[in-house]
């Protein structure tokens, strides 16, 4: 049998082509006869639409104009809800919200052109804060502005108070967060009522982008044909958004009977596409005399934005990581949506949770200081472990060790030494240093019953020479999806891993494995995999063509005679739940996920108390991610996970003004740089997963969950000052210290 | 509006002579990319700050978003697509492959050529020769761990070679 290709880091499957500059990015595709498509969006963030006026000196009848009345179907984005149009019709709800189409075969001009598009308004009083829209300061989405709630119960948190040792409360926040993959978003279109619509483009999910082209054209799905170009990083900004940006390109495609291209600079790719969702986070907190948890009251608002989106389920996850993983017999979280006049917010690696998990593991420190405990002590009596429940009422049945990986990210980052060190040298001195950890969980693949909803196939086909393609939706954004497909699809038929090739994700020629989204790709899709080379193994023995032990060659031998004689050696796999799981929809009850992924996280700072600029010196990353596939890439991952939670937590902010985002360029929204970065030391355990592929648990969007609060939480040491929000830039911690010295806290 | 005419100026382009027609305040970026289809290098912000556009003018790294065509002529130029030798890719590249530097790949090329650059002043870099010299190339994937690994590798292949 050919080497093992599982648990070691084979060269990524793609990687000679990234390295070349050959692999093609959506902006790279020779479309010669393409004209350019653009985008006339509202001036203001909420009113009524009186008119569009074409001004200045421009040969406007040369330009193809799409408007509402143009959309052959449902002027709608069709998503979870139905709320949001294509193109906005009399009401605007947001700043930048589109409203007509426009193209031209002349880039320049119409750049130039698109300019002098003015759209009158009438404009109404918008809100842009969770606080206004609770309030119902303006009524903008619905009767009450709430896109979505939830509630969490488990015992009875209010019979708790009144004995309990201590209580208490804190307040957090965390502001919107701009994905900034280095590629732009961008789309190519193809389209005509007899042909239907081709729509090319860097995205993450292709069958989202064709459910939507359905209902905007009213035509089938097999009308609506979604190819892949290579993308250049995705984070979640490239879930949801791209439906838009195909939908938009597609009508003008439509309209003009020519190819339309529509790639964003990234000034408006900033301004126009979602981000993380802004949260506010109240926690009321009660413990016993032992420093034990007795009850957790969690009330977890986020900004939606204008429209629903995917924002209920970034409110789920948000939900249901809202406590952390401690046990704790009585717990209440309610949560809200709240929707404001701002760009609608969406899926951001973490979704949700990397909100709920600042706060909690802010909180968790506060909450160790009034009980007189070291932050690692108290967490430490109050972890979660196996047999015993979730907020949600699920019972952990892996071997969770929360009390081992921490004890082991204590003693790679030398934890201990380097606290007592930093306190004692830091007297006096303008450089503070401090270090502080962070502990969590994240829930691997869809929440609840979703990928039993889901229900995601796979194909996978042999040719005569034995090599084996994988056919799936599942898109290669820079996590490894081809490489780790290849690793699975290798060793489960005992071949060479140089021997399997992945399709290029096309609605037309693979079936739906998915979206690419909840680090469900290498656990979910992964298996599925695996399943279909099984299936495929089975075909051929049935046939009587391969026994129980083979090699390599006399594997492509029966796959030679197979095909000789049947046609065509292909197979399709179906996800099919893992038994024991159930989940409550309605009163969010049961088991949330298949498995979790489990973390301890330690960050150590340098804060200068002259500039207050924050540095990040030190990063050790423990986690228990179930069986790594790929040591080199799945540390990867974590090192840019790492990266982009230092960068939410004292880097990166979005600085709002009127409604849209006036930082919207790489030089105003600061995202860490190698000189940024610290050293990222990632260390792995192994609690194999028996329904991930070969054991592997999601770990995508882990590391955003704790890197952002084990950075405040080393602030807070150096500084011995409370930090309850993010992103905490220099000119935030100089005004917290200055207020801090006015009430008289902190150290000086 | 005012029209402005293209001119004609001669460059080399990764070893190969050429004649360039482009309006002198074209964007080198877009006479790469459009006119001599050297997709190559990519574009991730138009403005000088993300280093996804890198290439080499007479063996200095530039922004290509940021120079004007004209400032091509009668420069060597070095892209992307002229590091490997044929099919036999640069070391540095072979260690992009091999130690995961690369993986959405956007910023793949860019960064190529800043630490091709950054070998040739710093053959024996420190870890902060390597910061820095990579400071000007945005990556959101790799956290740059895996790149400055790539980069330390590659470094220590080159010197066997030698």
């Amino acid at each position: 049998m050919a080497n093992a290709a599982i648990g070691r880091s084979v060269p990524r499957k793609e990687g000679r082509s990234k390295v070349t500059g050959e692999i093609q990015y959506i902006d790279d595709l020779s479309f010669p006869e393409a004209i350019y498509g653009t985008v006339i969006r509202s001036p203001v963030a909420r009113g009524k639409i009186l008119g569009v006026h074409f001004e200045g000196d421009f040969p406007w009848d040369e330009f193809i104009k799409v408007t509402a009345e143009d959309i052959p179907g449902e002027n709608r984005q069709a998503l979870i809800l139905n709320d949001q149009p294509c193109l906005a019709v009399d009401r605007i709800n947001h700043r930048e919200e589109p409203v007509l189409l426009i193209a031209h075969p002349n880039k320049h001009l119409l750049i130039e052109a698109r300019k002098h598009v003015r759209i009158e308004v009438e404009e109404e009083t918008p809100i842009y804060t969770i606080e206004d829209s609770d309030a119902k300061k303006e009524v903008i989405w619905g009767e009450d502005n709430i896109l979505k709630k939830y509630r969490v119960e488990k015992g009875n948190v209010d019979d708790v108070w009144a004995s309990a040792h201590k209580v208490i409360e804190g307040e957090y926040r965390t502001g919107a967060q701009e994905q900034l993959y280095i590629e732009p978003q961008g789309m190519v279109a193809k389209a005509s009522p007899e042909d239907g619509v081709t729509v090319w483009g860097s995205l993450q999910c292709p069958y989202y982008i064709q459910g939507s082209l359905e209902v905007l054209f009213g035509i089938p799905a097999d009308q609506c044909r979604v190819v892949y170009a290579a993308t250049g990083g995705g984070f979640g900004g490239k879930e949801e958004y791209p439906t838009v940006i195909a939908g938009h390109t597609a009508l003008l495609a439509w309209k003009s009977g020519k190819t339309v291209k529509m790639i964003y600079d990234r000034a408006e790719d900033m301004a126009v596409t979602t981000k993380r969702h802004p949260s506010l986070t109240r926690h009321k907190t009660a413990i016993d005399k032992d420093g034990k948890l007795l009850a957790m009251d969690v009330e977890f608002l986020l900004d939606g934005g204008a429209y629903a989106t995917l924002t209920s389920v970034v409110l789920s996850r948000g939900t249901i990581h809202a406590v952390g993983p401690y046990l704790c017999p009585n717990v209440r979280v309610n949560a809200r949506a709240l929707a404001t006049n701002l760009p609608p917010h969406g899926a951001f690696r973490g979704f949700g949770a990397p909100q709920s998990c600042f706060a909690i593991e802010r909180h968790m420190n506060k909450v160790a200081r009034a009980a007189g405990l070291t932050p690692e002590e108290f967490r430490n009596r109050n972890f979660l472990n196996k047999g015993q429940r979730t907020a949600t009422g699920q019972l952990i049945e892996e071997n969770v060790d929360m009390q081992g990986l921490l004890t082991t990210a204590l003693e790679k980052s030398d934890y201990h030494a380097k606290k007592a060190r930093f306190a004692k040298e830091n007297v006096g001195q303008r450089i503070k240093k401090g270090i502080g950890f962070a502990t969590f969980f994240h829930g691997a693949g869809f929440t609840g019953s979703g990928e039993k909803h889901l229900a995601s196939t796979l194909g996978m086909e042999a040719d005569r020479n034995g090599r084996i393609r994988v056919l799936a939706a599942s898109t290669e954004i820079g996590q490894g999806a081809n490489t780790v497909f290849s690793q699975v699809a290798a060793d489960t038929l005992k071949i060479s891993y140089d021997a399997i090739d992945i399709e290029k994700p096309d609605t037309e020629k693979v079936p739906n494995s998915g979206p690419t989204v909840a680090s469900r790709t290498s656990m979910i899709v992964g298996n599925l995999v695996a399943v279909a080379a099984k299936q495929l193994l089975a075909k051929l023995r049935e046939a009587q063509l391969l026994g129980d032990e083979y090699t390599p060659d006399q594997f492509n031998s029966a796959c030679d005679q197979y095909i000789e004689k049947h046609g065509e050696l292909k197979v399709i796999s179906e996800y099919s739940q893992p038994p024991g799981i159930n989940w409550d929809e309605e009163n969010y009850q049961g088991d949330a996920y298949g498995t979790y992924a489990w973390a301890a996280y330690v960050a150590e700072v340098e804060v200068d108390t002259l500039t207050y600029v924050t540095e990040v010196k030190d990063f050790v990353a423990v986690q228990e991610i179930g069986k790594v596939l790929h040591p080199i890439m799945a540390a990867g991952q974590i090192e840019g996970g790492v990266a982009q939670g230092v960068g939410f937590a004292v880097y990166e902010k979005v600085v709002w003004r009127d409604g849209v985002m006036i930082n919207n360029q790489m030089t105003n929204y600061i995202m860490p740089t190698a000189s940024d970065v610290p050293e990222i030391r990632v260390f792995f355990e192994e609690e194999p997963y028996a329904y991930g592929a070969a054991g592997a648990k999601g770990i995508g969007e882990l590391p955003l969950d704790g890197s952002a609060p084990a950075v405040i939480n080393a602030v807070e040491d150096a500084m011995k000052i409370d930090i309850d929000f993010i992103p905490m830039l220099p000119e935030d911690l100089f005004e917290l210290i200055e207020s801090a010295a006015n009430n008289g806290q902190g150290e000086e | 509006m005012v029209s402005v005419a293209k001119v004609n100026f001669d460059c080399t382009i990764n070893g190969e002579k050429k004649t360039i027609s482009a309006y002198p305040m074209a964007r080198l970026l877009d006479v790469i990319r459009e006119d001599c289809e050297l997709t190559g290098t990519k574009e991730g912000c138009g403005e000088g700050e993300c280093g996804a556009c890198t290439i080499m003018i007479d063996g200095e790294l530039v922004n290509s978003c940021l120079v004007p065509a004209l400032q091509a002529d009668g420069a060597e130029i070095k892209t992307i697509e002229g590091v490997a030798t044929g099919e036999q890719l640069h070391v540095v590249q072979e260690s992009f492959v091999v130690n995961n530097g690369a993986q959405c790949g956007i910023c793949t090329p860019g960064m190529i050529m800043a630490a091709l650059k950054l070998l040739e002043e710093h053959p024996d870099p420190s870890p902060d020769d390597i910061r820095h010299g990579l400071a000007g190339n945005l990556c959101r994937c790799t956290g740059y761990m895996k790149i400055f690994e790539s980069v330390l590798a590659a470094c220590q292949s080159m010197k066997q070679e030698v």
